[in-house]
């Protein structure tokens, strides 16, 4: 599998940063502090990343209070979408695993939501959504042991039969899940706190869809900072050697097994939040809300990002929520019906897939680091000269 | 004893069509050691040139030669144009391709030919024979199938078997390196492995439709179980295709025909199968227990 990988020589001269594979080059640059660059952020990971949970929730709530109700909506979505895609660019991008299935995953998350909040008397939000975590956790494991001995096409291929499989026992067990039909959920209301914060902030109205645009991106923030920490610990390190170099990995005494089921773990834990805070934003969890284009839509996001980049699942997320709605118009405009319209997303993320693949394998976030290294060990080869 | 002839029927005859998938894609996995995920979307392509042929008034035979055609041309075009770079690369990057593929397809097919349900016909009835005072579960349809299937495996033996491409074919396939240096065009090779490999797809997509229903994600089901399949079979070998096809036809219609509510737990079962075949014996149920896979 690695002896496929040569490494790609970006500049001679900069060996140690030459990303293994080109397609993972996002998850692979070293951070500004590591490399000992000029740099006016913290030296200590833990800080640098609680202040730019901080400066991300700065920007959250100003953003969620500058735009209409409609965009809110849209940023909820965002939220659920880049909660999954962070997970799942940590399993693909830092361990080289590829996963199909976790629309399956953020089923799981948004049944057991939907469950837990159709008791008489629900537990608090925050119990919920741990509660569906732990849920996708357990299945997680189970797909994982599974999935840690497989790669490539053949974990392809058991993730696929995953999303294709586990819809369908929703339909089995109709009476417990809703069948077809699925699950209506009932988003528990606003709390006082939260409208007399806004009332503070901006005085918009603190309507039920605010609130859950804000859980969606207090998860967005609580599950990014853990991962980002994750990727740059000893965990993430160890990952990399699992996905570079099995054999120099396993004589170094790393249990390649058990790594593989954790990064699976792990990113099953996202999907279910995702799903949970899904079920939260759609008020509905039913087998057609998970569908096989899900899943790839999610590959789709980490792909052109470029796989391994938290902020590059950001910005494949923002793409799958904003870009429907605008070749949909586009597409209305060519004189396509409104089902054929709608139908203009995915084709363009099954293109796009398939021209990344071919032309910027590194994706959006790695391209550029990728030029931005080799432009920094240019100017570093002239400048000292030998 | 009547129901339990039936369900054996009725799985035999899917098993055929999963069979004939399973194969499509092991002959793809020979050449290029790539699963073509987007089989199912090209083939489902194919069937709905097929429909508008058939709706427009065409016989169904003029139909499936056209949609066979088509299938060869699709697959060729599909391997020279976007599978070509990825060939050899690093396997994620051909995974995800052929995934990109699958989407682009099947939501280029709802954009043409609509997203609704359409039906598709039988050029043979689909009331089972007389025998004795029962009907049985097989079909003028379902000998069609079988026949089909197994018409296109004996051309297939024969190509590979006793013609000069079949050769170079399996050369290619063999030593890339080696082929190239006798003399064998590889690239062309890879192009018309790609081709037949589609048009056996795009025929057991034309099977599976005949008498029911189509519509652009008609297909995602028998990916799996063509996928389910080849890995009985060790994915590398035609014949355990063929095998791993009619025992998943089998192992399927057992499931849904004695479980209470079972045609929901399908593909459920294709995925219990699939698991437990890649933990148990991942190289298919024929590896020998030293041919460990890397």
């Amino acid at each position: 599998m690695s002896d496929l990988q040569g490494p790609t020589s970006v500049v001679a001269g900069a060996a140690t940063d030459d990303p293994p594979t080109a397609a993972t080059a996002a998850a692979d640059a070293p951070s500004a502090a590591a490399t000992g660059g000029r740099t006016l952020l913290p030296r200590s990971t833990l800080l640098r990343h609680l202040l730019l949970v901080v400066v991300g929730a700065v920007a959250a709530v100003v953003l969620l209070e500058v735009t209409d109700p409609f965009t809110n909506s849209q940023l909820a979505t965002l939220s659920y979408y880049a909660i999954a895609a962070g997970g799942l660019t940590v399993l693909t991008g830092m361990n080289g695993q590829i996963s199909l299935g976790h629309g399956a995953l953020m089923a799981v998350g948004a049944y057991t939501t939907a469950l837990f909040l159709s008791a008489d008397e629900p537990l608090p939000l925050p119990v919920v959504l741990l509660a569906s975590t732990v849920v996708a956790i357990a299945v997680g494991a189970l797909v994982g042991v599974a999935a840690a001995r497989l790669h490539g096409p053949y974990l392809a291929g058991a993730t696929l039969a995953l999303a294709v499989g586990l819809p369908g026992l929703a339909i089995y067990f109709n009476d417990w899940l809703g069948g077809d039909q699925g699950l209506r959920v009932r988003a528990p209301r606003a709390p006082e706190w939260f409208e007399a914060f806004i009332d503070a902030v901006s005085g918009n109205p603190a309507t039920n869809t605010k609130w859950l645009a804000y859980v969606g991106a207090i998860c967005l923030l609580v599950t990014w900072f853990v991962l980002a920490n994750l990727v740059r610990s000893r965990i993430g390190r160890t990952w990399r050697a699992v996905r570079d170099q099995e054999v120099a990995a396993e004589l170094a005494g790393i249990h390649l097994g058990a790594w593989r089921v954790l990064a699976f773990v792990v990113s099953a834990a996202a999907a279910g939040l995702a799903g949970g805070v899904l079920a939260l934003v759609v008020r509905l969890a039913a087998p057609s809300g998970f569908t096989l284009v899900l899943s790839l839509s999610l590959l789709t996001a980490i792909v052109i990002g470029g796989l391994g980049s938290l902020l590059g699942a950001l910005l494949g997320s923002a793409l799958l929520v904003f870009l429907p709605p605008f070749v949909t118009d586009l597409g209305s405009g060519w004189g396509l019906d409104s089902t054929e319209a709608a139908q203009l997303a995915p084709f363009v993320y099954g293109v796009v897939l398939v021209l990344a693949m071919i032309f910027a394998p590194a994706g959006l976030v790695g391209t550029l680091r990728m030029r931005w290294l080799a432009h920094r060990a240019t100017r570093a080869a002239r400048s000292t000269p030998g | 004893m009547q129901y339990f002839v039936n369900v054996t029927l009725t799985g035999l005859t899917e098993g055929m069509v999963y069979a004939a998938f399973a194969l499509a894609l092991v002959l793809i996995w020979r050449s290029t050691r790539i699963v073509n995920f987007a089989q199912g979307s090209m083939a489902a392509a194919t069937t709905f040139i097929a429909l508008a042929l058939i709706q427009d008034g065409q016989s169904y035979w003029v139909a499936l030669v056209v949609a066979l055609v088509s299938g060869f041309v699709l697959g060729a075009v599909v391997e020279r144009v976007v599978i070509r770079p990825v060939e050899g690369g690093p396997e994620l990057n051909a995974v995800i391709v052929a995934l990109g593929l699958f989407v682009a397809i099947q939501a280029a097919i709802a954009i043409v030919f609509g997203s609704s349900f359409q039906s598709f016909p039988t050029p043979f009835g689909l009331e089972g024979f007389q025998v004795g005072d029962d009907r049985i579960a097989l079909t003028p349809t379902s000998l069609y199938v079988i026949g089909s299937v197994l018409l296109v495996m004996a051309l297939l033996v024969v190509l590979f078997r006793f013609t000069r491409v079949g050769l170079a074919m399996r050369a290619a396939a063999f030593g890339q390196e080696v082929a190239r240096l006798l003399g064998v065009k590889v690239g062309r090779m890879l192009t018309l492995g790609w081709a037949l490999a589609a048009v056996v797809g795009s025929l057991a997509g034309l099977l599976i439709a005949g008498g029911e229903f189509v519509y652009p994600a008609y297909m995602d089901s028998l990916i799996v179980f063509g996928f389910v399949a080849a890995i009985l079979g060790g994915l590398d070998s035609p014949v355990g295709a063929v095998v791993g096809g009619l025992l998943l036809g089998l192992a399927l219609s057992y499931v849904s025909g004695y479980v209470e509510r079972g045609s929901a737990l399908v593909n459920v079962a294709a995925l219990v199968i699939l698991m437990v075949v890649l933990l148990v014996r991942p190289g298919g149920i024929f590896a020998s227990s030293t041919a460990r896979r890397a």
